[in-house]
């Protein structure tokens, strides 16, 4: 196939920067390669780009420069290979970005949209769809809360409600930002248990976006670091040495 | 090797669908009473009634026509009027804020000082919004004679219905934290309302301000109608004698007038709010 990527690759960044309109550089020419199955981290500071790599690989912020190429698709600058690619990658936010008022079904449901025409998704959607979300709120452990207004649910709850929606797009790839910082350890955990496990069963290629070095350690097998818009490391956690770290973790914008 | 997920569809699904269902049905039937409510709406003001649009269209046209070309040789005297206008607009809107500050905060749940304080602000909210300027104007037109008192009398009066009520609603919105806050740093309450709670809805009440004063504006046209002075009152004379194409050239200066009232209170909005 013409559009497909060399070996297992599923989504690949070339020479990606973002500048914002208002000057700040957050990537410079980053080029990656995200592989099938794989679950792996971005770690680093808040600032060093994290989120902006998260968001252009599935174009919510285009890059100014470079190009992301989904494989079997192609560049994503085209609308329809956006649309496609989309639809088979999954995000989960750190706010978790749902409809408060909605139920947690309801919620759920937007992860189908993709699969529908406009004047389609004015109606419910079909059965099949309806099953598909109660199934992905079962799969989160929140199946007694499927009719729950959101906004009654805890920080952790909704985090889940969120994995659920992206579940049920059927995705690929599964992106995450920062799905962990604002919940407790316990809760943490058992998020990314749920993340590790789902991708894993499932064949999902997973990419989080982490702060905490023991999470990125214990949960995932490919560790990416980021500092300044650029990546300093990127390799399995066990080449990660002191100096790596350092370097992730030296804020250099903070002049004492 | 991981299992691979084996989609489950137990009993309690059925159940959950049914309910989700229900809600939808509930919900449509909702829409489809206030479809109806409308349509029948429309009944009732004769919308549907095809024989009456027909014959209205054509007579619609003529007016028109003989309102074609706009006469502007009474422009100069036109000047002071669109002037009092303006002041009209701008004095009856500051009297409805001032009015309306410490009545907003009086009918604000979080803000009130007692209960019976709160019905009272509510109650007054409620009369003056609900007699309209129109009426408002003759009746102090009545009281005070014709000229451009009464009509700022009437806009500002009967702008503090609506000022108010949003003023009292921005603080019943604003966010509890920084008020906690304020408190925990050991501010009085009068403190942790101007510190706390008003910058919080300063933004909304410039919205809704300026917004006002655009309304005001057209709505003192509206009472030149009852004697109350301003450009109005030059439209409804020139309607009174007939004089079509004089009413649309002071259509036309009212169209310019508004636009500019409205592009200089976006302005001052943006510039405030910043």
């Amino acid at each position: 196939m013409q559009n497909a990527l060399s070996g297992a690759a599923i989504v690949e960044l070339e020479n990606v920067s973002v500048t914002y309109p208002h000057g700040v550089t957050a990537l410079t020419s980053i080029s990656l390669q995200l592989n099938r199955g794989e679950f792996a981290v971005v770690l680093g500071m808040s600032g060093a780009g994290k989120s902006t790599l998260l968001r252009t690989i599935n174009y919510l912020r285009p890059p100014t420069q470079g190009t992301v190429i989904a494989d079997g698709l192609g560049d994503l600058s085209n609308p329809q290979i956006l649309r496609s690619h989309r639809q088979r990658t999954g995000m989960i936010f750190q706010q978790h970005q749902l409809i408060e008022r909605h139920s947690a079904l309801q919620n759920v449901l937007m992860g189908r949209l993709a699969y529908h025409s406009f004047w389609r998704s004015l109606l419910p959607l079909p059965q099949i769809d309806q099953r598909i979300a109660l199934d992905c709120l079962e799969r989160v452990g929140l199946i007694d809360k499927a009719l729950t207004p959101v906004n009654v649910l805890s920080g952790g709850q909704k985090q889940r409600v969120g994995i659920a929606r992206a579940l049920a797009q059927k995705p690929q790839l599964m992106l995450a930002d920062e799905p962990i910082a604002s919940l407790d350890p316990a809760s943490a955990h058992k998020i990314m248990t749920l993340l590790q496990t789902i991708c894993q069963a499932d064949g999902i290629a997973a990419l989080l976006s982490l702060h905490q070095i023991e999470f990125a350690r214990e949960y995932c097998d490919r560790i990416i670091g980021l500092a300044h818009g650029q990546i300093i490391f990127d390799g399995p956690p066990a080449a990660l040495e002191s100096h790596h770290l350092a370097e992730i973790y030296t804020d250099q914008t903070i002049v004492m | 090797m991981p299992t691979p997920h084996q989609p489950s569809q137990p009993s309690s699904f059925n159940r959950i669908l049914q309910q989700y269902q229900r809600r939808w049905h509930q919900q449509l039937v909702r829409s489809l009473l206030l479809l109806s409510l409308i349509l029948t709406s429309f009944v009732v003001v004769e919308l549907l009634n095809i024989e009456r649009i027909a014959t209205g269209i054509p007579a619609t046209f003529k007016l028109l026509n003989e309102m074609w070309p706009p006469d502007f040789s009474r422009f100069p005297q036109w000047l002071a009027p669109i002037f009092d206008t303006l002041a009209m607009s701008i004095a009856g809107t500051a009297i409805a804020i001032g009015l309306s500050l410490p009545l907003c905060l009086l009918a604000a749940s979080n803000t009130t000082p007692h209960p019976i304080a709160f019905y009272i602000a509510r109650a007054v909210l409620n009369i003056t919004r609900a007699i309209p300027e129109l009426i408002l104007g003759m009746v102090l037109v009545a009281a005070v004679g014709f000229g451009k008192l009464p009509g700022t009398l009437a806009l500002g009066l009967h702008s503090v219905g609506m000022v108010g009520k949003f003023f009292a609603e921005a603080i019943e919105l604003s966010d509890q934290a920084p008020v906690e806050a304020a408190r925990s740093v050991g501010a009085t309450t009068p403190q942790v309302i101007v510190h706390s709670i008003l910058p919080q809805v300063f933004p909304r009440m410039a919205d809704v301000t300026f917004y006002r004063w655009e309304y005001n504006f057209r709505a003192s046209m509206v009472l030149g109608a009852v004697g109350a002075g301003g450009i109005g009152l030059e439209i409804i004379s020139a309607l009174r004698i007939l004089q079509y194409q004089q009413v649309s050239a002071l259509l036309l200066v009212v169209l310019i007038m508004v636009t500019l009232v409205d592009g200089l209170s976006n302005y001052l909005r943006k510039d405030f709010v910043k």
